[in-house]
């Protein structure tokens, strides 16, 4: 798998130093259960209603349920709460029944996720893996520093979607605001729609595509160029989804990091006051 | 941090004070140091409402035999309102230090803020035929208990809960400002201006007043300016995008408007209801639950974006 998906030209990056890339392996436990992880049955499923509910009350129900051995929780009327569905942290399908606001699903590691409203500012902030559904629209900072793991939006987002994003792909069927991408070290982004400008400033790696109109680049960010590979899997996951780019995968425009900023020299700090 | 709510009935009056209310309660939590309210009655003729105060609450407690100099700067309100012809209809005290007069005058309203203001303790919060601007220390709940805005009808509203990041705790320093000497506009919000100073001196060069150090009160001084020149509300708003300096989200309300701007870093949040009959919008969508708690589409808009809603029941 990891050399499939060097071959699509995912993995770009050159490491050094203390940074490491590990690969996804099925066959290792630590993959997907926490210490505290519960035992869930997919097949066991619970409804509850969170409008009279605080967003820790909402938390802790979540985790009451999933130790009764539930593994689908149905939730309603969340009012567009703060910071519900959060630090999920194993195999669990939640469907959320309307909208949140700040910071839901932050820090999330495997569960699935549906969210039939909109979501506020950061949703999945930090998400590690599995996957997360909105139908409707997504505030700004939208999985910022995801590490994993697929984040949908059908709907338009705001600004900064993907800032500092570490890996996973983000998928948005509307329009993205500005400074999309911002700081990317890794994982893919796709805008169906038109985006903001600053699109990938200052991004040291990953790829973002766009099937609409991009209002300006960033620092740093330049058109690449597409291969075979790279459309079969942009039309493999848009399926997945139920989206289509609006004139076809191939014809998406491809950002990539122009790699040209101070921090891809190979000077030491002497040598760039003789250089520079 | 500060949290901003508006609210505007396209076709209908409605109950914007329990609405407003409810928002800004909503918002607590982005500001627990002041709350303030602008609301938008019904205008009755040519009848004026003033809402002004003669002190700080923190001076009721502090300030050296100030209950006196209270009761004597409001008579000396009184006696200039009476000099310059204004005539009394309804005088209500909505605190020790803060009132709500209702008054016929005709004459030029900018000469009767200056005369007023030029008693000591004397700010006007606002002045207007349609528009009632209060504010004070404290929380939703207490701000709209203490000052009866339940039940208040109207056609538009907004509202701003204060977390102080650059200027006093007090009612000066507390938002909404009045687009002073503009009688009905007034603006709330969400951020930090970095060319204060430098926009500050510019207006007070043309002749403009500032009553306190907060940033926000820029925003509706160099509205008020530039409509002072001619120009219309929207378009105020859209070169306030690229000439003032910052990361703000702002809104604003006149006698049958309401705006919002947000800067082009878009780093200030804002989500907007709209609908045919009613729109809303506040720094978080928990707030807009408060008016309609079943399930709404929102968004936020964009960078530089400007928006202008209308009330057609006041047209």
């Amino acid at each position: 798998m990891a050399q499939r998906s060097m071959q699509m030209g995912m993995h770009t990056e050159k490491l050094s130093g203390k940074t490491q890339q590990r690969f996804f392996s099925p066959t290792e436990e630590e993959n997907f259960l926490y210490p505290d992880g519960y035992d869930v049955d997919f097949n066991k499923r619970a409804e509850f209603d969170a409008g009279p509910l605080s967003p820790q009350e909402i938390n802790l129900k979540l985790r009451e349920l999933m130790s009764q051995g539930n593994g689908t929780i149905v939730m309603h009327n969340p009012g567009a709460k703060h910071s519900v569905a959060v630090g999920l942290l194993q195999r669990l399908n939640l469907h959320i029944k309307g909208s949140l606001g700040y910071f839901g699903c932050g820090l999330i590691d495997g569960p699935n996720i549906t969210i039939s409203g909109r979501v506020g500012w950061s949703c999945a902030e930090n998400m590690l893996s599995g996957r997360v559904v909105i139908e409707k629209n997504a505030g700004s900072t939208f999985g910022a520093a995801i590490r994993g793991g697929d984040l949908v939006c059908k709907g338009d987002v705001g600004a900064r979607v993907g800032i500092d994003q570490k890996g996973g792909t983000i998928l948005i069927g509307g329009r993205a605001g500005a400074f999309c991408g911002f700081m990317m070290q890794r994982g893919r982004m796709i805008i169906l729609g038109d985006a903001g400008m600053n699109l990938g400033d200052s991004m040291y790696d990953g790829t973002i595509y766009v099937g609409g109109k991009i209002a300006g680049l960033g620092v740093d960010a330049v058109e690449g160029e597409m291969t075979d590979l790279e459309v079969q899997w942009l039309e493999r996951k848009l399926k997945m989804y139920g989206l289509e780019a609006p004139n076809g995968a191939k014809n998406l425009t491809k950002i990539v990091a122009g790699k040209q900023l101070w921090n891809y020299d190979n000077l030491e700090p002497s040598e760039k006051k003789i250089v520079l | 941090m500060c949290g901003i709510a508006g609210l505007i009935h396209r076709r209908k009056t409605g109950d914007v004070g329990t609405e407003m209310t409810n928002m800004l309660k909503s918002l607590k939590h982005r500001g627990p140091d002041s709350t303030g309210f602008a609301l938008y009655g019904q205008p009755k003729g040519n009848e004026l409402v003033l809402r002004f105060k003669v002190a700080e609450q923190e001076e009721m407690s502090k300030g050296f035999d100030i209950h006196q100099q209270v009761k004597d700067r409001r008579a000396e309100v009184d006696k200039r309102l009476k000099e310059l012809g204004a005539k009394l209809i309804k005088v209500e005290e909505a605190t020790e230090y803060a009132f709500r007069y209702r008054i016929d005058f005709g004459g030029d309203r900018r000469k009767l803020a200056d005369y007023i203001e030029d008693v000591e303790g004397a700010e006007i919060l606002s002045l207007g035929l349609g528009l009632e601007l209060i504010k004070d220390l404290g929380d939703a709940a207490r701000v709209s208990g203490q000052y009866k805005l339940n039940g208040f009808v109207g056609t538009h509203a907004i509202g701003h809960t204060r977390m102080a990041t650059e200027s006093d705790v007090d009612i000066r320093s507390a938002h909404p400002y009045w687009a002073y000497p503009f009688a009905d506009v007034s603006v709330v919000h969400n951020g930090q201006l970095t060319n204060y100073w430098k926009g500050r001196r510019a207006l007070e060069h043309r002749g403009h007043r500032f009553m306190s150090n907060c940033d926000s009160e820029l925003i509706a001084v160099y509205l008020a300016d530039k409509m002072q020149q001619g120009a219309k509300l929207d378009d105020a708003m859209r070169d306030s995008i690229s000439e003032l300096d910052g990361v703000f989200t702002y809104i604003v309300a006149t006698a049958d408007s309401l705006g919002m701007a947000k800067d082009v870093m878009a780093a200030k949040p804002m989500v907007l209801y709209e609908s045919d009959d009613f729109i809303a919008l506040a720094s978080e969508e928990v707030a807009i639950r408060s008016v309609f708690p079943h399930e709404i589409d929102t968004w936020d808009p964009y960078e530089g974006e400007v928006r202008v809603w209308k009330a057609e029941a006041r047209a």
